[in-house]
């Protein structure tokens, strides 16, 4: 009986367009943006002299 | 050649029975999609018309910033800026990527487009939004310059058109996913995805976090400057306007990067050393190449550190990781196709023996040399957040990205277009002498235009200023930096007015190539008594390009020690 072998890990990632665009997505926007963000949200307001 | 409903080869018939109009290249043997086609034209001819427009535009401002000439008025320059940096970087780099991207899902597939509805949207709505974008920079109602930071405010059409502009290419994306969906669905090829296809998915992945950007910015600025919602905060609009300016210049450097991978092959028959690792090197810049928007704010007060430092050195080298991996494997591929042929005298005997006569060839083989020893290694030195204190806003950053979007991208896009034009508009290219020399009178004009903004830029000379006289402080160096970018942005535009030339051109009076293959450029040819295949067993083979790895190695050492000396220098400690 022939057993199919899986393709490695890797590979399948390579050969998956959507979890790529998942991936490409969520990384910058998690990295960049919404950590930038939620930094310029803690940014104190400037005193008027 | 009509439609391969009447052609008897099995390619373009496998496309028609798809319910596609196919014909098959007479040159590649490969099927076309007619609905592709018509539309890498449209998108390929929208293109080269913005890309002569910036070209105008740039040789105005290189003869205004020439202090010596100064040419235009002070409220004409800005003018000019705006309409130079999206021109070039938005409109003529976008509407070429959306013609690769309808060929990279369609022809290496053997598939269909996916809608031809939503094909003309996309064209549409993106030539809508850039003629209106022009058209209100031009009247004088829009002198923001590209990155249009709050608060200037523009007329309200100007950031409607860059929406549509956006949407639109967002669109487009949409449809090479659905073709990729479809292919794949219809068995159309089979195992991975050629690795041009896999290049290209990558920049339309990026292009969605790019697009994303620009309409999270965009649409509330729009609705500020219709006088709807309040005014948006302008720290918050650099971050995200920076995730739209800096990320769209990434677009480019995958698609730039598929286009080094296909011309290498066409002209050498070069193929990946390692097909694997080059597609891992697209999953890193897939993942990590976006984050180096950062690069723009690090000296913005609201971020802190952290942030800075993350984004712009320790996840960002990951994708520049990924641009050495490119770098090495793009030449060591074409050397070991060379040696392969017979070519294999010495350490460089192959490197004379290269296609050079090919423009599109030659064109690519500029793009990776001025990319990676000026673009990027100036890039990843600017990045650094110490350096970049003393760099920022200065023209070394002009001199940075000149070297990385027209040096690279730009470069290899006019390479590509010398086969774009006779695989798809059928037409032989006219003037094939002045195409020989084309990139490189382009590629040598705007090394000295990077060059001369650099080390402008090193003594101080600051980016987007009219008149540095006024300021009293720069010396006769400076100047003579600044006509060297003069004389290097005349050779580049005349450069860029011949390959407008020569594409109008040929679309007009081309010999017609309608039954027989293309006019051959010249591509490299084995030699008797090559050793072949049996070359690509020998890992040593490559030795040239593992040289020419460690001389730009050294370079980009010397670079780095002479920044952080130059850094040093800034304060004495006794």
């Amino acid at each position: 009986m022939n057993k199919e072998v899986k393709p490695p890990l890797l590979k399948r990632l390579m050969d998956n367009p959507w979890i790529l665009l998942v991936l490409g997505v969520v990384v910058p926007m998690l990295s960049y943006t919404l950590w930038g963000w939620i930094e310029l949200c803690f940014v104190p307001a400037a005193q008027l002299p | 050649m009509a439609s391969s409903a009447t052609l008897p080869d099995p390619v373009s018939a496998s496309l028609s029975a798809r319910g596609a109009s196919a014909r098959r290249c007479d040159t590649t043997g490969l099927g076309v999609c007619l609905t592709a086609q018509q539309f890498i034209k449209l998108n390929a001819v929208a293109a080269v018309v913005f890309l002569l427009f910036g070209g105008i535009a740039a040789i105005l401002l290189a003869l205004t910033r020439w202090q010596a000439v100064h040419l235009l008025r002070v409220d004409w320059f800005y003018r000019i800026l705006t309409f130079h940096g999206l021109n070039m970087l938005i409109f003529w780099i976008l509407f070429f990527e959306v013609a690769i991207l309808y060929f990279a899902c369609t022809v290496p597939l053997n598939s269909r487009l996916f809608s031809r509805k939503v094909a003309w949207l996309s064209f549409g709505m993106m030539l809508a939004g850039a003629v209106m974008t022009n058209v209100v920079i031009l009247q004088g109602k829009a002198d923001v310059l590209m990155t249009s930071y709050l608060p200037l405010l523009a007329h309200p059409l100007f950031y409607l058109g860059i929406i549509l502009v956006a949407v639109g290419t967002l669109v487009g994306v949409f449809n090479f996913f659905a073709t990729l969906y479809i292919a794949r669905r219809d068995g159309t090829y089979e195992g991975s995805v050629p690795l041009v296809t896999f290049g290209a998915t990558a920049a339309a992945i990026i292009a969605v976090v790019t697009l994303l950007h620009g309409a999270i910015v965009m649409i509330p600025t729009f609705t500020f400057s219709m006088g709807w919602t309040a005014q948006p905060d302008p720290m918050w609009y650099r971050m995200i306007w920076w995730g739209l300016g800096h990320q769209s210049q990434q677009v480019n450097v995958c698609a730039m990067v598929s286009v080094w991978y296909l011309i290498g092959q066409l002209a050498t028959g070069a193929r990946p050393v390692n097909e694997t690792v080059c597609r891992g090197a697209f999953v890193l810049y897939i993942l990590f190449i976006n984050l180096a928007s950062a690069h723009h704010l690090l000296v913005d007060p609201g971020v802190g550190a952290s942030w800075k430092i993350w984004n712009t050195s320790y996840a960002m080298y990951l994708a520049v990781l990924a641009s050495m991996i490119h770098g090495f494997t793009v030449p060591a591929s074409v050397e070991m196709a060379m040696r392969a042929k017979g070519h294999g005298r010495g350490l460089f005997g192959w490197v004379g023996a290269l296609p050079w006569r090919n423009p599109a060839f030659s064109a690519v083989a500029l793009s990776v040399a001025i990319f990676g020893f000026v673009g990027g290694i100036t890039g990843v030195t600017l990045g650094t957040q110490q350096i970049n204190i003393i760099a920022h806003n200065t023209l070394r950053i002009t001199g940075h990205f000149h070297a990385t979007v027209v040096g690279g991208t730009t470069l290899a896009f006019m390479g590509l277009a010398y086969y774009v034009i006779p695989l798809m508009f059928r037409r032989d290219f006219i003037w094939r002498r002045a195409a020989r020399i084309q990139p490189w009178l382009f590629g040598g004009g705007i090394l000295l235009v990077s060059f001369g903004m650099s080390f402008a830029g090193s003594l101080g000379v600051a980016r987007r200023v009219y008149d540095i006289e006024r300021a009293g402080i720069y010396g006769p160096a400076a100047h003579l930096f600044l006509g060297v970018m003069g004389v290097g942005a005349i050779i580049a535009v005349v450069g860029l007015l011949l390959f407008v030339a020569l594409c109008v051109g040929t679309l007009l009076f081309g010999a017609r190539t309608s039954g027989r293959p293309m006019a051959d450029w010249g591509v490299a040819e084995a030699v008797q008594g090559a050793p072949g295949e049996a070359l690509y067993s020998d890992h040593w083979a490559m030795k040239g390009t593992i040289v020419l790895t460690g001389v730009f190695l050294a370079c980009f050492a010397i670079y780095y020690f002479a920044n952080w000396k130059a850094l040093a220098d800034v304060w004495h400690v006794r």
